[in-house]
Parts: C-alpha cells; sequence; structure tokens
C-alpha cells in the first residue's frame, strides 16, 4: 500500500469499495457464527455507508479521488454551454498562442545560449564612442591586428575569438557561370578547440590555422549547411570552393547543434580568419571579437586591460589621420571597450529586433490580459447564474475549500485546452514571424526547436492564466451565503462592481494597445511614404562584379549590349544602388584647401546618364559625360551645397574629399540635383556628391572597376521578369561579368521598412483582436446586467419610462467604466510612449491625434457593443415580464 | 498523518500486540481478542477498528491478505510487518512512560 496504490485506486473506486463490503461481511459471518445475534452484530456496523466512507478515505488518495469527480464534472459543465466554453478557449487559445510565439522568438533569439562550451562565461566586445555631434554610439566591429594585441594582452585572464560578420557571399563548387549563394563566416583557427566542439567528418580549424595570412586555404562546412547542401554526402570532403576569387578545400563537417555564432543567420562555411584579405589592415573594421572569461576572472578589471590596449592601439593609428578634424580625432578617442555578454550568441537581427520584440511582448501579454478579462467576466456571470447550485452544496455539507477546487478545476481545464491550441497555434505563427523578418533573398534562420524553456513557459502561462480568470470566481462561489441565495433575492450590484473594475482594466489595456498600433501604423506610412528623391519602380538592379577588374569603357559597352534589349528604356551604372544596407563612402570635405569638416560628405560613382535613369532632375549644369572622371567633376545635392557651400551658388567652385590619410581628391562642382535618400529611410538626408564611375589614381591612370551595379529602366513589364534573359545575355558577351545579384530598387525601398511593416501588421492585427475581444466583453456584461435587471426594467417601462431613460438606466454605468478605462489607458500610453520613441518614425508618441483616434475607435466599439443590450431591454415588454414573476 | 490522541493512540497498541501474539488474525478474531485478554474490559467498537486497520495497513504497520473460507467467502487476514514491531515497541514504551507518569500524578494527589 503506497502512493501510487493508493492513486490507482483513485481511478478504480468500485473495487475498493467491493472489497471494504466483503471485509465487513467476513467480519458479520464470524460474529454469527461465534453466537452473537445477527440483528445486534449488523447494528455494531451501525452506519455502514459511513464506515466504508472512513476504510475507503484511509486508503484511497482522497483529494486525487475528487479530483477525478470535479475532472468529470467539469467536463460535463463545459460540454453543456458549448457555446461559451468555444468563444473562451478561442479567445485565450489566441492570447496564449500569441505569447507563446512571441516567448519563442525571443528565446530563440536572445535567452537560448549557445551550443557551446563555456556559453555562460561567453561575452562579445563592443566599443562605445560619441560621434562629431557627441552623441554616443555603439558599435562591434575590430580590425584583426587591434583584436590580435587585446588578445595578446587578455592571455591568461580570457580567451579572445574573432569571427567575422557573416556575409552572403558569392560562390561555386565547379565553374563560375555556376554561382550560388551561402553564409560565409571567417573565424579564429581556436574556436572551435575554445567552444570544444568535435568535427562530423573530418577535422576542424586549430590553432595552427592561425598563424600566415594567406596560407591555410581551406573551409569547415556547417552540418546544416552540409544536410542542405549535400544531403550529408561524405564525399564532401577534399572538395572545393571558390569563394571571392580563392579557391579552398573543405576539410570538415561542424558539429550538428552549431549553426554559427549569429543568432538568425546559419553560418554555412566557416573559412580561417587568415584567409581574409583584411587581416592585416588595421584600418579596416570587419570583425567581432567574442571572450570567453577564465573563470574566476573579475569583468572590470579586464576590460580595464583591453581599454587601455585598444586606446593605445588607436592613438597610434590617429596620428597618421591628417585627413581628419581635430575635434572628430578627439571624439574617436574618447571610445570606450566594453564587455557585453554573449552566451546567446551576437547578431544584428538581436540589435535590430530587440525593441521590437519587446514591444510585440507587451502587445500579446496585454491581448492576453483582455482576453483573460473577458474570460474572467464570464465566469463571474456564470458562477451568478450557478449561485443555487452553489448554495445548495454549501448546504448539504460540501466544504468551501472544495467549491473553490470544484470552480479552479473547470477553469483549469478551459486553460489547459486553450494552451494545447495555443501551442499549435505558436507552432506556426512563429516561423511565420521570422520569415517575415528580412528580406526575402537573404531570409533569416532562427532555430526554433520545442526547448523545455518554451514547455515550461506555456506551463506556468497556462496556470497563471487559470488563477488570472479562475480564482475571483472561484472564491465569490465558495463564499455564497446559502440562505440569501435559495431564497432567490441577492443584492445584483454588489456582485457587478468587481466586473465593472475589470471591464475598466479591459477597456484601458485596449486603448494601449490600439493606440501602439496607431503609432506603429503611422510610423509605417511614414517611412513609406518618405521622398525619395528618385523613381522606383520598373527600375531593375544588376549586382555584377568582374573578378579581375574591367576598365570603365568594359563596363559602358556592356550597358550598350543591355540597353539593346526589348523593354529596356534606359541602363546606366553606379558603384551600388541607392538605398542598399551596408554600402557607403565617405569623407571629410575641404572647401578651399581649408581643414577638413567636422561632418562628413557622403559619395557615391554613377556613370553618365544614371541621373536621367534614376529620373532626377538636374536644377543647375550638367550631365557627366564619358571623360569626366574622379577625381575631377562631381554633381552634388542641395544638402551637400548648404552644409558645405553655406547655401551659395557652388557652381564652377571645388572641394576637395579628404582621406583619414591625408590624401586630398579634388573636385570641381559641375551640377546640382535635388535631395534623394542615400542608404536608409530613417536616416535624415546626407550631403551627397556623386562623382563619375571612372576613377583614377594618383598618377592620372584609370583604374579598373571591379564591381558595379547596373541600373535599368524598364517599360511597362514586371523588371523582374527579364532576369533570365538578362544572365545569358551578360554571360554570353562577356565572360569576364558576373552577376551577383538581381533585383529591383523597389525592393531595396521596401526592405528600409520590413521591420516597421512586421510590427505595424502585428500590432494592427492585435489591436483588431482586442478591439474584438474588449467589444464582446462589453456586449456580454451589459447583456447580463439587462437580463438580472428585467424586473426592474418591466416595471419601469409599465410607469411610463420612456425609451431614453431606458437606454440612460442601462447604458450609463457601463459608459462611466469605459470612460474610466479610456483615462487610464490615456495615462498607460503616454507613459509607455517614451520607451517605444526609438522604434517610431516621424510620428510624436504625444501627438494628439495619435491619441483621439484609438480613443473614437474604442468608444465606437463600445457604442457598437451596447446597442444590442439596450434594444433588449427596450423591447421587455412589461406584461409579459411581470405575468412570468 | 493525522495526530494520535491517546484513545487512538492505545487501539494501536492493543491491535498490534495481538498481531505480535499471533500473526494472520482476521477484524472479528482482533475484536474478540482484546475482549477476552482484556477481560471484557476493553471493548475496540467495529466503528474505531476497522480505519484504525486500514489505516494501519496504509502506513504500512500491518500487512493484509485475503484467505478464502470454508463457507467460500473470502476475508482478510492482518499481520505485523518489521515497521509494525518497531512501532509496537515505540507505543509499548510511549505507553509506559505516560502511564507511570499519570501514576505518579495520582500518588501525588
Amino acid at each position: 500500500m503506497s502512493f501510487w496504490s493508493r492513486i490507482t485506486y483513485a481511478f478504480r473506486g468500485d473495487r475498493l469499495n467491493h472489497e471494504i463490503d466483503e471485509e465487513f461481511a467476513a467480519h458479520i459471518e464470524e460474529a454469527i457464527a461465534a453466537g452473537n445475534d445477527p440483528t445486534e452484530v449488523r447494528r455494531t456496523f451501525g452506519s455502514q455507508l459511513h464506515l466504508r466512507e472512513q476504510s475507503r478515505d484511509a486508503r484511497i488518495a482522497a483529494w486525487l479521488d475528487c479530483l477525478r469527480a470535479d475532472l468529470v464534472f467539469g467536463w460535463r459543465q463545459l460540454l453543456k454551454r458549448k457555446i461559451t466554453t468555444a468563444a473562451a478557449v478561442l479567445s485565450l487559445s489566441l492570447a496564449i498562442g500569441a505569447c507563446t510565439s512571441a516567448f519563442r522568438l525571443i528565446d530563440a533569439l536572445f535567452l537560448r545560449p549557445l551550443p557551446v562550451a563555456h556559453a555562460d562565461r561567453l561575452n562579445f566586445l563592443a566599443i562605445r564612442v560619441p560621434d562629431g555631434n557627441g552623441v554616443l554610439r555603439t558599435f562591434d566591429q575590430f580590425s584583426y591586428p587591434e583584436f590580435a594585441r587585446m588578445r595578446a594582452a587578455a592571455q591568461g585572464q580570457a580567451e579572445l575569438i574573432a569571427a567575422s560578420f557573416t556575409s552572403r557571399s558569392d560562390l561555386t563548387y565547379a565553374t563560375d557561370n555556376e554561382m550560388e549563394k551561402g553564409n560565409v563566416q571567417y573565424v579564429s583557427g581556436w574556436m572551435f578547440p575554445a567552444f570544444e566542439l568535435q568535427p562530423a567528418l573530418g577535422r576542424l580549424f586549430t590553432a595552427d590555422d592561425e598563424r600566415t595570412p594567406g596560407a591555410g586555404p581551406y573551409a569547415v562546412v556547417s552540418y546544416n549547411y552540409w544536410t542542405r547542401r549535400f544531403a550529408n554526402d561524405p564525399g564532401i570532403l577534399g572538395r572545393s570552393v571558390h569563394i571571392g576569387g580563392k579557391m579552398f578545400q573543405i576539410i570538415g563537417v561542424g558539429p550538428k547543434s552549431f549553426t554559427g555564432t549569429e543568432p538568425g543567420t546559419i553560418t554555412d562555411i566557416f573559412l580561417p580568419i587568415m584567409m581574409n584579405p583584411n587581416v592585416t589592415r588595421d584600418d579596416t573594421r570587419w570583425l567581432r571579437t567574442l571572450v570567453i572569461v577564465n573563470p574566476g576572472v573579475p569583468i572590470e578589471p579586464l576590460r580595464a586591460k583591453l581599454d587601455a590596449v585598444s586606446l593605445h592601439f588607436e592613438t597610434e593609428r590617429a596620428k597618421g589621420f591628417v585627413g581628419m578634424s581635430q575635434h572628430n580625432i578627439e571624439m574617436f578617442l574618447r571610445m570606450k571597450i566594453l564587455i557585453e555578454p554573449a552566451a546567446s550568441g551576437v547578431s544584428r537581427l538581436q540589435n535590430d529586433y530587440r525593441r521590437a520584440l519587446v514591444w510585440i511582448g507587451v502587445l500579446v501579454i496585454l491581448v492576453l490580459l483582455i482576453a483573460c478579462v473577458n474570460v474572467a467576466n464570464l465566469m463571474t456571470a456564470q458562477a451568478a447564474s450557478r449561485a443555487r447550485e452553489m448554495a445548495l452544496r454549501v448546504s448539504i455539507g460540501a466544504g468551501r475549500s472544495r467549491l473553490v477546487q470544484l470552480v479552479l478545476v473547470e477553469n483549469a481545464m478551459l486553460a489547459f485546452f486553450s494552451a494545447a491550441l495555443g501551442a499549435l497555434f505558436a507552432w506556426w505563427a512563429a516561423p511565420f514571424v521570422v520569415s517575415r523578418i528580412n528580406p526575402p533573398d537573404n531570409p533569416a534562420h532562427l532555430v526554433l526547436p520545442a526547448h523545455w524553456r518554451v514547455l515550461v513557459f506555456d506551463t506556468l502561462l497556462t496556470l497563471a492564466v487559470a488563477l488570472f480568470f479562475g480564482l475571483a470566481p472561484a472564491l465569490r462561489a465558495s463564499s455564497i451565503q446559502p440562505v440569501a441565495a435559495l431564497k432567490g433575492g441577492e443584492e445584483p450590484h454588489s456582485k457587478q462592481r468587481s466586473i465593472y473594475a475589470l471591464i475598466a482594466a479591459q477597456v484601458a489595456f485596449c486603448f494601449v494597445v490600439l493606440f501602439l498600433a496607431g503609432l506603429f501604423g503611422a510610423t509605417f506610412r511614414h517611412l513609406s511614404s518618405q521622398p525619395l528623391g528618385f523613381d522606383a519602380k520598373n527600375l531593375l538592379l544588376l549586382e555584377t562584379y568582374t573578378p579581375h577588374g574591367q576598365l570603365p569603357e568594359s563596363w559602358s559597352q556592356m550597358a550598350d549590349t543591355l540597353r539593346a534589349v526589348p523593354g529596356v528604356n534606359a541602363v546606366a551604372i553606379a558603384g551600388w544602388p541607392l538605398l542598399s544596407p551596408g554600402n557607403s563612402w565617405n569623407g571629410s570635405i575641404s572647401i578651399n584647401a581649408g581643414p577638413p569638416t567636422d561632418t562628413w560628405g557622403w559619395f557615391l560613382s554613377i556613370s553618365p546618364g544614371w541621373l536621367g535613369t534614376m529620373k532626377i532632375q538636374l536644377l543647375e549644369g550638367r550631365d557627366f559625360n564619358s571623360t569626366d572622371s574622379f577625381p575631377g567633376e562631381a554633381i552634388v545635392n542641395q544638402t551637400f551645397v548648404k552644409t558645405f557651400f553655406n547655401g551659395a551658388d557652388p557652381m564652377g567652385h571645388t572641394f576637395e574629399k579628404v582621406n583619414p590619410s591625408g590624401r586630398r581628391q579634388l573636385c570641381r562642382v559641375i551640377g546640382v540635383v535635388p535631395d534623394a535618400t542615400y542608404s536608409s529611410l530613417h536616416d535624415p538626408i546626407l550631403p551627397v556628391a556623386y562623382v563619375p564611375f571612372r576613377q583614377s589614381d594618383e598618377n592620372g591612370a584609370i583604374n579598373p572597376a571591379d564591381g558595379g551595379t547596373f541600373l535599368l529602366r524598364t517599360s511597362g513589364i514586371n523588371p523582374l521578369s527579364l532576369a533570365p534573359t538578362l544572365r545569358r545575355l551578360v554571360a554570353k558577351s562577356n565572360p569576364a561579368y558576373r552577376l551577383s545579384n538581381v533585383k529591383t530598387q523597389q525592393e531595396l525601398v521596401d526592405n528600409q521598412s520590413i521591420r516597421e511593416r512586421l510590427l505595424a501588421l502585428l500590432a494592427l492585427f492585435f489591436a483588431t483582436v482586442a478591439l474584438l475581444l474588449a467589444a464582446i466583453g462589453l456586449y456580454g456584461v451589459l447583456n447580463y446586467s439587462v437580463l438580472q435587471r428585467e424586473r426592474e426594467i418591466g416595471i419601469r417601462i409599465a410607469v411610463g419610462a420612456r425609451i431614453g431613460s431606458i437606454a440612460r438606466l442601462v447604458t450609463t454605468q457601463i459608459l462611466v467604466t469605459v470612460f474610466i478605462g479610456a483615462v487610464a489607458g490615456i495615462a498607460l500610453g503616454m507613459a509607455s510612449v517614451r520607451y517605444v520613441q526609438t522604434l517610431l518614425f516621424g510620428v510624436k508618441g504625444t501627438d494628439p491625434s495619435m491619441l483621439v483616434v484609438p480613443a473614437l475607435v474604442l468608444l465606437a466599439a463600445a457604442l457598437f457593443a451596447a446597442l444590442p443590450a439596450v434594444l433588449r431591454a427596450a423591447r421587455i415588454d412589461p406584461s409579459i415580464m411581470l405575468r412570468a414573476e | 498523518m493525522k495526530k494520535t490522541d491517546t484513545m487512538q493512540g492505545s487501539l494501536d497498541l492493543l491491535v498490534l500486540k495481538v498481531l505480535s501474539r499471533q500473526p494472520k488474525l482476521h477484524g472479528y478474531a482482533i475484536m474478540t481478542a482484546i475482549k477476552h485478554i482484556s477481560g471484557d474490559v476493553l471493548n475496540a467498537e467495529v466503528g474505531s477498528l476497522y480505519p484504525a486497520l486500514h489505516r494501519m495497513e496504509e502506513t504500512g504497520w500491518i500487512r493484509a491478505e485475503w484467505a478464502a473460507k470454508d463457507s467460500g467467502r473470502r476475508t482478510r487476514l492482518y499481520q505485523l510487518t518489521a515497521a509494525g514491531k518497531k512501532q509496537l515497541d515505540a507505543e509499548i514504551t510511549r505507553w509506559r512512560t505516560v502511564s507511570s507518569a499519570i501514576d505518579r500524578v495520582l500518588q501525588e494527589a
């Protein structure tokens, strides 16, 4: 007889009863056989039923027995009210599912540790530095020489690992004409040993792979990529892959669990850091520094040490910054090294979506609260209608705790079903959201396993939800006064106070959701209606490179070839397209040989005809011709004129682009164009100088260009439909040219607002759900209160009350409640707007229209929800009503 | 486990003692044994005996098994377990302490 047997007995109660009865019968038989009076013997057993209960309690887990009974009863109750149950389960499962999805994303991006050894001691280095205007900026790019010095300094206290930013690169396993894309990451040789990772096949890099720049042309592919691209073919070892003009030999496959150090991106191919062409340069920041701090080493002294090393390195380097303004150098040397935790890895996606995800989390929690309030109200109304049942239970001796359990079990079942449905919803929704995060040609990959943390979160959430909406009705049911309830005369008003409080809370939450949705929606609208300064429609972009470089004349021949394609109206060349992230070119400006300015000027190389192709009108001067070159000529935008020429007419004047090394490149302004966006829609318009694609070196010799973008203005047809033709055409007419990416300018524009669109979309969805739930909640409560007051209303109508006064009677309280809720919501919204501001664009949270619109929507929804109840009240026929009593 | 008061505690003691003398007794036999040995002074009521038996069985002090009788009926036979023997010793010590203490109190008066 153990705990276990008691549990099994709980489910085999009949057998237990039978056994106890059998034992008693044997006893009676013995007693009679011993010569006792049968009646007397039987009497000693008294109430056999009672005795049986007592014995039964000893041998059975009584609580479990009750639980079983409650489960069965609760199940019947839920089935009895199918519609209410369905409504409750549906709204709760939507809310729980949304919460779980949000948690899955947050978990995958920020919480789950990398599957490597010592993840708990893994950090990364960041640099905080004031920009020219003194605004603090944080970045985490380092050059390799600086990394190497810091690593040497930290020896014994921490292991520093260099890992480049994963980049989507062109690569091929065969000929150059069969290019494909892969995520390539250069990593330190000792990264795999330090993470204690074992190869699935072949070998991984070791410290030996990080000795001589360019010496080890080896590649390790990730397990994920091996499966996706090679179907786990063991023959991959020894194959070679061409990346960026170099050939690498594949020596191993990484472990199954490891997908790189950047959550959101799965690294396909790891290359030794020594193979990166920038590894010897101290002026190019291209890698992240990961730090595994040794156990027991305090962070701050280590940070100070790295800080000193880095500052010394940069100070030495800054001595060569003759082309940088003194102010900017000063600001730059105020840099400070930070050690930030990176247990779950570090990626750009984390940075871009940290706040956005937090706010999505806030939205879903608010929606969950609203759904909970709805169900709580539903339950409270139901508890009231079950008052008689509860009263009866109390009068025949049910304990208060038993009643609480009864109601809680029923609610827990509701919550459980909702959680199960919600989990299904989350299973679909989380990957769906991930698929919307990045541009389609470089999708985000978040590994979203059904992890125990998600399971625990779900369970806790379900319990919390069940308690939240179930406890109040349960306590109410248990505190029932049988006398009052059975008499049928309970005072309805006291009962409703908590309902109204809940409604007010619901309205407040709903307002906040609407308010935030309004802000995100307006942000997206502003961003996507931002004037571009050029025409993005029907513009196809061919990102092209020539491994050995081609002279500008050859590039314009290729442009001529493309121009002959039917459907193409105009073709031009640029260094890269406008609004392509990650591409920018800047330098200090010097006017009249003066000192370099604090403000950067921004540059883009363009071919003659680029302005026409982009539909940018010249305000003054002329377009480039085929003999113009850089240094030499420049066309500037209006902001450039304002910034560097104080708005004076710059035509014919010159400026110099000053490089940090002090090299000056002289340009004469030959044209002025209106402002256009440069690399980001979020930034204010930058001072931009367009310079010729034809560029010469210090000796005046024309440089071959190894990369550029052809821009094709098409007429009326979908530009992308030309892509296959153009690929074939380029490969055929000059094999030296390789098409890397083919996309439209419109895609680049859309990609600028991808996060804002996602936020607006999700917020709008949640706002709709929240409004719907709140309206249903209002409707339910109003309807319920009319039902309860039918008699009173009937009498009022009988004695001559008008429709208006009846409507007032029914709605006054609820409208006051809505008003109070809305005021609370406005206060909450105003309090939250400070934290959301960084996600907004062109919208002020304090803008009255941002407050008025949600308030009106809410009011309209409230009125709409109140209508059926008012109609119902007005239609009450006193003669029927009173006769029924 | 509920707190055992003196009455219940002494019933446990008596049952355990009876079973320690003779194993494998059914409820009725235990009841009559208590009655006989105490010279008709102590009387275990059916209403408290069976719950006590089931409770002690649950605690693991006694063990029960079904046995067929000549009449064809089954009867439940109880016997001590090792834990029950230990418990008996403990109960006896406790009883001795309590009764001698009560004796002392009575002699004082």
